[in-house]
């Protein structure tokens, strides 16, 4: 699968207000709602979900990336925002660092296979150093937005 | 003392795996799995029909998305890697993570 497969690039932000948890989340479900992903009314239980999910196992995986996800029937398949904080963000990471950038996926509920291949799509490029400076340093929205178009191009970014 | 550092072999294991839980080795399996393999000392090494990756890696575990079915081939090297196997085989396996296989109810 493709990061353009299931990003929706009308819920990028290149700098998120929050600056803790459970505020970037929200906002991050909110772009999405905002950008028709998640269908009537949602939003706000989808925030209670995932950061209740986020309170049970911290997604800060480390490098400065957290990768808050749920299962929400509100979804027919994958779908992404990406948040980036200049400043860093309390994430409760394993590393205890704080996450610059913040990939919120939401998955149906009955396909588990296609959330580990959007899972599998978004490692591949998150665990390489350029890849993660790159996401860190990109200021826009459209320079995000070719950033994951140039990586499902590019399989050594 | 010094007998012993020449005659030290490093111990390799391998065994395969199948992923038996019918989510797959999301993130919180891929966690349970990192915890266990980080109590070890040997090299450990997953490996799926196309890559293979550091079994202490969170990234690269989640990479892998072996999804319910999925055959797993794991390697361990150096102290510790007969009973890194056995204690992995039994979390993928034996324990299937902790959660339901396939058509089983999810546990509250």
């Amino acid at each position: 699968m493709k990061l353009s497969d299931f990003v929706c690039f009308k819920a990028i932000i290149p700098e998120l207000k929050a600056k803790d948890r459970d505020g970037a989340i929200a906002e991050l479900v909110t772009a999405l709602d905002r950008a028709g992903r998640l269908g009537n009314d949602n939003s706000q239980e989808i925030i209670r979900v995932v950061i209740k999910r986020e309170k049970e196992a911290s997604t800060g995986m480390g490098k400065g990336v957290a990768l808050p996800h749920v299962k929400h029937g509100a979804v027919k398949d994958v779908t992404a925002a990406v948040g980036r904080s200049s400043v860093g963000i309390d994430f409760s990471s394993l590393d205890k660092q704080p996450v610059y950038s913040v990939i919120l996926l939401i998955s149906p509920v009955d396909n588990p296979d296609r959330h580990l291949q959007a899972m599998e799509s978004i490692f591949k490029h998150l665990q390489r150093d350029r890849f993660r400076k790159f996401l860190r340093q990109s200021a826009t929205a459209e320079e995000i937005e070719d950033l994951l178009k140039e990586a499902d191009e590019d399989s050594s970014l | 003392m010094q007998a012993e550092e020449h005659t030290l072999e490093k111990v390799v294991c391998e065994a395969e795996v199948e992923i038996r839980n019918a989510d797959g080795l999301h993130m919180r399996p891929a966690m349970q799995f990192v915890d266990i393999a980080n109590q070890f000392e040997c090299d450990i090494t997953v490996s799926n029909s196309e890559n293979s990756v550091d079994g202490k890696s969170i990234m690269q575990m989640s990479m892998l998305a072996a999804t319910y079915g999925t055959k797993l081939k794991i390697r361990t090297e150096g102290a510790g890697a007969q009973k890194a196997i056995n204690a992995l085989q039994e979390l993928v396996e034996a324990r299937h993570f902790d959660e339901p296989a396939p058509g089983e109810p999810k546990k509250s």
